[in-house]
């Protein structure tokens, strides 16, 4: 056990998980020739990487601690610096997880792109450098290497949005997500440029070392939010999110939304938990607020979409609001001067993380399984899938459970801490926050029955019911290794659900390298109950409630076979459902998605921009008898409207200002130059 | 909290399951008894429940041919759930070691867990009505949802625990005084209990109407074990929800020492209790007519600005700071 997860170990993981990343970028470059290439050899390299990672990152979390190396790239003055800690180790292990089961499902789903005009090459090259750029990010130790590796991955990942590039709409949502990409770079870079400027160095231990006046800091911390909020996809920042992931092939939307949003985060917990360091409460409120709104906003927004992978990139900004609010909260308590409760909101936030990446990537991948074999992404097409593929029907229930945060899966577990994490607000000293925090738990939880709401919409829509278009009534099951793929994400859901002591035990170790404490009352009372407070304070016991529901199952499965025997001479009678007498049931009597959302949609109005349109043109001999019925519904993003139409619009006339130096005649640009250099002249003299 | 882990305690956590859901039937119906005195109606005999779930329980079952796996899984979930919280609650005895596995969080998780497979079931046949009936109950669900844990955070800032069996034994050692914290959260667990129970004026039980069900049109297709299954699920809401009102506001009486005599007298306390809120929301549903659905997020909205104010009252008037 230690020598498998020793640091000499760990070393070598973490070498072999970046090589075969970069290994499989570089086999592809020959994946024209043919697809075997990319198949039989790009993926599997992906997967040795994915599995190195995962272990990597279980040596950090069970035996090694940290080590440090530089490489001899980069600038002279400053080689590369990179550093493998508890923290590194977590994300790392994230960002494995996920490649190993993309590794698993992508062979399969590559064949699509037999038939299609698009280069296997490109794909090959940019999902081999957009993982690498991921590890590299979570492995950096210095301000360069950072930025390199942030903008490699964020490059990477344009390329594969726009890979289907034939289609405008597609072109249109990559350079959306590249223009945003930028701006978040260039705000992050400046994030690190306030820190460097009073470290005078770019390594990252200089800039933990530097102490920075109250302004400078706060400064800082705004850059560092809107930088790497612009990628984790915050409120109002989001608007590329779902543009960008639902166009990409769907285990890159699995990588982006289940891993890339995760890269993010690290960014800012290492920013504002290690390099940044002194924490002011005040900082909290801001993310809780922001948490909040983009949590709600992002499952509003989620259950109007019919589109399944918009409404799954939607979730995406749900859950990451989630996870701001675990941050909120641990900063509040951190700069409250109350660690113990501080490492409770970071370990939810941490907790958190792992699931999203896991249930949102086991989701994605059915989304993807559905586009492939029915194809269809349109929910208002689906339904009855649950016959045609039975597997994939499994696993995708269990994603919604998980993202649902229902018991005993692992979206309650986290959503579970955050919620603890919240009602330890009694403890605070200013009483408008102890007023505030509970209305936040409040929003959360108005926002975890909504996902709930949403799923049993997608999973009712989808799988349920009747087939209502061709396609999907003939839609084929996954080829086993799309399955198995699935499957090991859901078999994740499941543990990480069941047993979340040893979980928080894990992150335990992260917070204690991080921040120097460690939740040990959460693990106090062995692995079967989870306390994170105190025990009489809160506890739950997943594998007991595991065991209760597990009971149910196994009562259904008890009764189902005593009755075998039975049902083979006397077979269940299956009859037509009632129809109210009105002759048979056809699939487009079901309850459609957007019928579905009606209720919520009529609740929240004011927060939609709904464009209705409906025709009605009846027979005029008989005038109850329709010629045509048609209704059409679509939901504008509201940030459009407050946001970045103003933006845009403030942009524009700014140009229009700065253009009207432009003349056009050639004596005007001489003069412009003459009068700069007399400027820069007198400035040097 | 589980202090004692004896196996004396945990045979006492199966016993007190086993009487939760011994009695279920017997509530509703005694709620169903006083309803028909007040209407003028014959009330159906106290052991009616129970042949009504016999009979379902013997009868074949019908699926329709659209019906998958969920549609006969769902009931075994829906009431595995239901009994998983009925024995998390301190029923007759505080400080079991069962109730040491779910707080009060966790036993909204769970009714949710059941809501979801219910909608899901109802969603399965592809009838519009199952569409319709899930669709309302998560609408329902969703806006109840967030004031049911607003009145469990009143709650754990009064007691500074999320553990039911904890906070029980708080207001038993707290001094006599009306708390108009917990009085606002009392009003507020009751309109959500009712929202959540499907009861009059959010949902009507009793009813076969096509527009104005929810709770029964997720059901229509069951037969036979299954919808036996699905009636004992929600019999079993309802004496939660009843329970819950009961042991968190008016606790006196419970048992705090596993005696057979402190069990007899908790166990008569709770019949006491338990009559007269059945009593009580008999009078209410023959009293309220039915609302429209849209005026349901009215309903809930007041239910979680009463559990709302309810949490600040407490943090501006009772915090002992």
């Amino acid at each position: 056990m230690s020598a498998l997860f020793g640091l000499a170990a760990a070393e070598s993981y973490v070498a072999v998980a970046l090589t075969a990343s970069l290994a499989s970028a570089l086999v592809s470059v020959l994946a024209n020739r043919s697809s075997k290439i990319l198949r039989w050899l790009a993926f599997p390299l992906l997967g040795i990487g994915g599995l190195a990672a995962t272990a990597a990152a279980l040596a950090a979390l069970l035996g090694a601690s940290e080590f440090a190396v530089e490489l001899p790239f980069g600038l002279p003055w400053l080689h590369w610096h990179l550093r493998f800690d508890p923290l590194a180790g977590f994300f790392l292990g994230i960002i494995g997880l996920v490649t190993l089961a993309v590794s698993a499902y992508g062979p399969s789903y590559v064949r699509e792109y037999d038939r299609r005009p698009y280069s296997r090459a490109v794909l090959g090259i940019a999902t081999g450098l957009f993982v690498t750029g991921m590890q590299l990010v979570v492995l950096a130790d210095d301000t360069f290497v950072f930025m390199i590796a942030w903008e490699l991955m964020s490059v990477a990942s344009y390329i594969l949005v726009a890979y289907e590039h034939m289609e405008s709409a597609n072109r249109r949502a990559a350079f959306l997500y590249l223009l945003m990409a930028q701006i978040g770079a260039v705000l992050v870079l400046l994030s690190f440029g306030v820190l460097a400027a009073f470290a005078g160095e770019f390594t990252f231990t200089a800039l933990r070392a530097a102490s920075l006046p109250p302004f400078w800091a706060s400064l800082a911390f705004v850059l560092a939010l809107l930088g790497f909020g612009i990628k984790a996809g915050l409120v109002p920042l989001h608007v590329w999110l779902p543009e960008a992931h639902p166009v990409a092939p769907s285990y890159i939307s699995a990588l982006m939304s289940g891993v890339m949003l995760k890269v993010a985060i690290y960014g800012f917990v290492r920013f504002l938990f290690d390099l940044l360091g002194d924490l002011h409460w005040s900082w909290g409120i801001v993310l809780l607020f922001i948490g909040s709104v983009s949590a709600l906003y992002g499952v509003l927004y989620a259950l109007m979409q019919h589109d399944l992978k918009r409404l799954l990139a939607y979730h995406s900004v749900e859950n990451i609001g989630i996870i701001y609010i675990g941050l909120g909260l641990s900063v509040i308590f951190f700069g409250s001067d109350l660690p113990a409760l501080g490492v409770l909101g970071l370990i939810a936030a941490l907790y958190h993380t792992l699931n999203h990446a896991l249930f949102k990537s086991l989701l994605f991948l059915g989304a993807g399984v559905i586009a492939q074999r029915g194809h269809e992404r349109n929910l208002e097409h689906m339904g009855g899938l649950i016959a045609r593929m039975p597997w994939t029907a499994l696993f995708f229930l269990i994603g919604c459970i998980s993202i649902s945060g229902l018991p005993p899966l692992n979206g309650f577990a986290s959503e579970w801490l955050t919620f603890q994490a919240a009602l330890q607000a009694a403890s605070l000293e200013s009483g408008v926050l102890r007023a505030v925090i509970p209305v936040t738990a409040a929003m959360l939880a108005l926002t975890g029955a909504l996902a709930a709401a949403c799923f049993v919409k997608v999973y009712g829509v989808s799988f349920l019911g009747q087939a209502r278009t061709r396609h999907v009534r003939h839609a084929r099951e996954a080829s086993w290794n799309m399955l198995a793929a699935q499957a090991l994400l859901a078999a994740l859901c499941v543990a990480f659900g069941v047993l979340p002591t040893t979980t928080v035990e894990g992150l335990n170790r992260v917070t204690e390298a991080l921040t120097g404490v460690a939740l040990a009352s959460a693990t106090e009372r062995g692995w079967l109950w989870l306390t994170p407070v105190a025990p009489d304070v809160a506890s739950y016991s997943a594998p007991l409630v595991s065991l209760g529901v597990g009971l149910a199952l196994a009562a259904w499965a008890l009764i189902y076979l005593l009755l075998r025997r039975r049902r083979r001479t006397v077979p269940v009678p299956r009859r037509d459902a009632w129809e109210c007498g009105f002759g048979p049931l056809s699939p487009r009597m079901q309850y459609t998605s957007t019928a579905f959302a009606m209720p919520i949609r009529e609740i929240f109005r004011p927060l939609f921009r709904i464009r209705e349109e409906s025709v009605r043109a009846m027979d005029p001999k008989l005038p109850t008898h329709p010629l045509e019925l048609r209704y059409l519904i679509h939901t504008d993003d509201l940030s459009a409207e407050l946001f970045y139409r103003p933006v845009e619009h403030q942009a524009l006339s700014a140009s229009r200002l700065a253009a009207r130096i432009q003349t056009g005649h050639l004596r005007h640009y001489l003069a412009y130059s003459f009068f700069t250099l007399l400027v820069l002249l007198w400035l040097v003299i | 909290m589980a202090r004692d882990l004896s196996a004396f305690a945990w045979v006492l956590v199966v016993l007190q399951t086993a009487v939760f859901v011994a009695a279920a039937p017997l509530f509703a119906g005694w709620v169903k008894r006083i309803k028909c005195y007040l209407q003028n109606r014959r009330p159906p005999p106290y052991l009616q429940p129970y042949r009504d779930l016999r009979k379902l329980l013997t009868k074949e079952i019908v699926l329709a041919r659209t019906a998958s796996p969920v549609f006969r899984i769902a009931p075994y979930v829906v009431c595995g759930t239901a009994v998983l919280a009925a024995a998390a609650i301190p029923l007759l005895a505080v400080e079991l070691p069962v109730s040491a596995m779910a707080d009060a969080i966790v036993l909204v998780g769970l009714f949710a867990l059941g809501r979801f497979f219910l909608a899901l079931a109802g969603l399965d046949v592809g009838t519009a009505f199952g569409g319709m009936g899930s669709s309302r109950e998560m609408m329902v669900a969703s806006l109840a949802e967030p004031a049911m844990l607003m009145v469990v955070f009143t709650w754990s800032m009064v007691a500074a625990s999320t553990n039911l069996s904890t906070v029980i034994s708080h207001t038993l050692e707290m001094e006599l005084a009306i708390r108009p914290s917990l009085l606002f959260a009392l009003l507020a667990l009751l309109l959500v209990g009712i929202a959540e129970t499907g009861r009059i004026p959010v949902d009507n039980p009793a009813t076969h109407l096509e527009l104005t069900m929810i709770h029964e049109a997720m059901i229509l297709e069951y037969t036979g074990r299954h919808l036996a299954l699905m009636e004992l699920a929600a019999q079993l809401k309802l004496m939660i929800y009843a329970v819950l009102v009961a042991n968190l506001f008016v606790p006196w009486g419970i048992a705090t020492t596993l005696t057979g005599g402190a069990l007899a007298a908790a166990a008569a306390a709770l019949t006491a209790k338990l009559a007269f809120l059945g009593a009580a929301l008999a009078v209410g549903e023959t009293a309220v007519a039915k609302m429209r659905v849209f005026r349901v997020a009215t309903f809930l909205a007041v239910a979680f600005t009463l559990a709302l104010v309810g949490m600040l009252s407490f943090v501006i008037l009772e915090a002992s700071r």
